[in-house]
């Protein structure tokens, strides 16, 4: 279950925008007509994109009313999923995954660099604003461990220099590219790779 | 008893690591597609009756007959439309086969879901992908786009005269819907809580309709049984075990990797094939997770010599899940690995039934004190009864995911729990509290 705070500061007013309207007719047909609650999450994922990556309690109301159901079957529905963001995070959102198979490979490891580099403390923004990190359970690239996620791409196979790099062009905003960071093919076993365990955080 | 290796010509996902390229044109070369036609004109009954044949078990965990779930979607359609559900919802610890699958190999999910759609009189699908896998599912559309624009699906897809949309739906960022009534509750739009069954969704599933819930891998490797015959698929394997079967390899070993191999095939090869062996060598091993973490674990002395399939896993009171193994080698503290797991089930618990809600935070916190070296003799026995008070107690089966991996850690390290702990508790004046209550939370404002 989501235990993430409402933010104190809302904002008044939400609307779709006209093109997120369209996105939002377009969703709506995939679900049969009279089972029109089942829009409720891709909703709440549209009105995320469009208010800088967090949904306010405003948009809720507005969701509610759009598709004619009781605003706590939005609020609900909102706080138990993680991944809609109930307060501001950073444009640079990092994920960090640190259940067991990232943690035997050094995922607390890049947990102490973003606590070094971004903020102390997780869901806190760093000192420009621009980036925010968290811990979150298994992210799915467990033989590509230890991995993030930032916004919605996955940064594989890293070790403490490749995180380094990675945070420090997140600082700078000019993020460096997604994928595997030991230049393997995807999940394929690699060959050659040094053993004992040289080649990960 | 034989060795067991996949033949390279009896591989099912050969695009595993996107070596020959995802998009349909390549996909078609592989021999997806082929056939689709003429197999659905064969008829229902013989499409079921061949997944029959091949003894394919549910490959999302609990491994249960593919062809008997088809078998129990009603014969006829009546009032109620059916549904064809694909669960792409992969969460659990230890395992990424379905990513590798939705990014490389999303023809075969599509045209398995085509396939089955007709056998259960399901003319719309819905797949449900976990909300992280943006890409994913990203890449899954464009490669449903691809098939309609060739009119393999929409109306009277592939030619087949059986009308047929797949749509996506993500989830977002909840394990508990990972389990198949839950996931329904969530495509309905509501908070992923697991149904009381029975009813069983192939009666009453998604908006109270007849549905079939499969995972991806089930379905995708379905068009090749059919292609190939159910008889060939059972040829691979151990008897009711059969067929292959994505292995994915994490934690520490040389070379993590996702590989496809036969059934039946024993551990050490798996680990030394396929992934370069235990970081330290195989002496150096402590123990395996074989199935995900919901699994428990195995010891070493049992991974010398067992074999991956359901039955034999089963024999060692653990499972093969979704066969996401887990390595960890004697570099790391066993107890912290499993306290971590215990952490995640207290996260993901969905708070509807207390034995599990409550229950998933005290085998935590037992277990935290445990790896702190604070915990009493006596924890020992309540961590075991909070297991026991667990399993069998809850709506789903997340409750007895939570304690088996503890079980299995009492049951195979309990010296090495016993070592940490004390006779004396760590705060020794009793506080007059009515309450049951752990009391070092009391004292301890950071638990």
């Amino acid at each position: 279950m989501s235990l993430k705070k409402v933010h104190d500061d809302q904002p008044k007013e939400f609307k779709f925008s006209s093109e997120n309207l369209k996105k939002a007719e377009e969703i709506l047909k995939r679900y049969p007509i009279k089972n029109k609650k089942s829009a409720v999450m891709p909703f709440l994922y549209l009105a995320q994109s469009q208010n800088n990556n967090w949904i306010p309690l405003a948009a809720m109301k507005y969701i509610a009313n759009f598709l004619s159901i009781p605003y706590i079957s939005v609020y609900e529905v909102a706080t138990f999923y993680t991944m809609y963001n109930l307060a501001p995070v950073g444009k640079h959102f990092i994920q960090v995954c640190t259940t067991t198979p990232c943690l035997i490979r050094g995922a607390d490891k890049i947990v102490n660099l973003c606590k070094e580099k971004i903020s102390p403390r997780e869901n806190e923004l760093s000192k420009k604003g621009s980036c925010s990190w968290m811990e979150v359970e298994c992210l799915g690239a467990c033989v590509s461990a230890p991995m993030i996620q930032i916004n919605n791409d996955y940064y594989e196979d890293l070790d403490e220099k490749s995180t380094n790099e990675i945070l420090d062009s997140l600082i700078k905003d000019k993020p460096l590219k997604p994928g595997s960071y030991r230049g393997r093919k995807n999940t394929a076993p690699e060959k050659n790779q040094k053993v004992n365990g040289e080649n990960h955080a | 008893m034989e060795k067991i290796m996949l033949k390279p010509e009896n591989k099912i996902f050969k695009n595993l690591y996107n070596e020959h390229g995802w998009e349909i044109e390549n996909a078609v070369k592989r021999d997806d597609w082929k056939d689709t036609k003429n197999i659905i004109s064969k008829g229902r009954e013989w499409i079921i009756n061949e997944v029959k044949t091949s003894e394919l078990r549910g490959r999302g965990g609990a491994g249960f007959s593919t062809g008997l779930k088809w078998s129990f979607a009603p014969k006829e359609v009546g009032s109620r439309p059916h549904y064809l559900v694909i669960n792409a919802d992969e969460s659990e610890p230890g395992t990424c086969k379905d990513r590798d699958i939705l990014r490389f190999e999303p023809q075969k999910l599509i045209e398995g879901c085509l396939i089955a759609g007709y056998a259960v009189n399901a003319h719309v699908c819905y797949i449900y992908i976990r909300g992280e896998y943006f890409n994913e599912g990203r890449r899954l559309q464009e490669a449903i786009d691809q098939a309609y624009e060739k009119n393999f699906l929409g109306k009277n897809a592939c030619g087949s005269g059986w009308d047929f949309d797949i749509h996506i739906h993500y989830g977002a960022g909840a394990y508990i819907c990972g389990e198949e009534t839950a996931l329904l509750e969530s495509i309905e739009g509501n908070k992923g809580q697991p149904r009381l069954k029975p009813p069983f969704p192939a009666l009453v599933g998604l908006y109270g309709c007849p549905t079939i819930v499969n995972n991806v891998e089930t379905i995708a490797v379905v068009p090749t049984i059919l292609r190939r015959g159910g008889k060939w698929f059972a040829s691979l394997g151990r008897p009711k075990n059969t067929g292959t079967k994505i292995f994915c390899i994490s934690g520490n070993v040389n070379n993590p990797c996702n590989v496809e191999e036969e059934m039946g095939i024993s551990l050490k090869d798996l680990i030394e094939k396929h992934a370069g062996g235990v970081i330290g060598g195989w002496d150096n091993l402590q123990a395996v997770i074989p199935g995900g973490s919901s699994m428990p674990l195995l010891s070493k002395k049992i991974c010398d010599t067992i074999t991956m399939d359901f039955d034999s896993l089963i024999e060692n009171k653990s499972g093969l899940g979704t066969a996401g193994i887990v390595v960890i080698n004697k570099d790391q503290d066993i107890v912290a690995c499993m306290a971590r797991i215990a952490r995640f089930y207290k996260h993901e618990s969905c708070g509807q039934c207390t034995p599990c809600r409550e229950g998933a935070g005290w085998m935590w916190r037992i277990l935290d004190r445990v790896v702190k070296r604070k915990a009493t003799f006596s924890d020992i026995d309540l961590l075991s009864d909070v297991t026991k008070q667990i399993e069998g107690h809850t709506i789903c089966a997340f409750g007895e995911g939570s304690a088996w991996p503890v079980q299995g850690l009492l049951r195979h390290f309990k010296k090495e729990i016993e070592s940490r702990c004390r006779e004396e508790p760590l705060i020794k004046k009793k506080i007059d509290n009515p309450y049951l209550v752990d009391q070092h939370l009391l004292e301890n404002k950071n638990a």
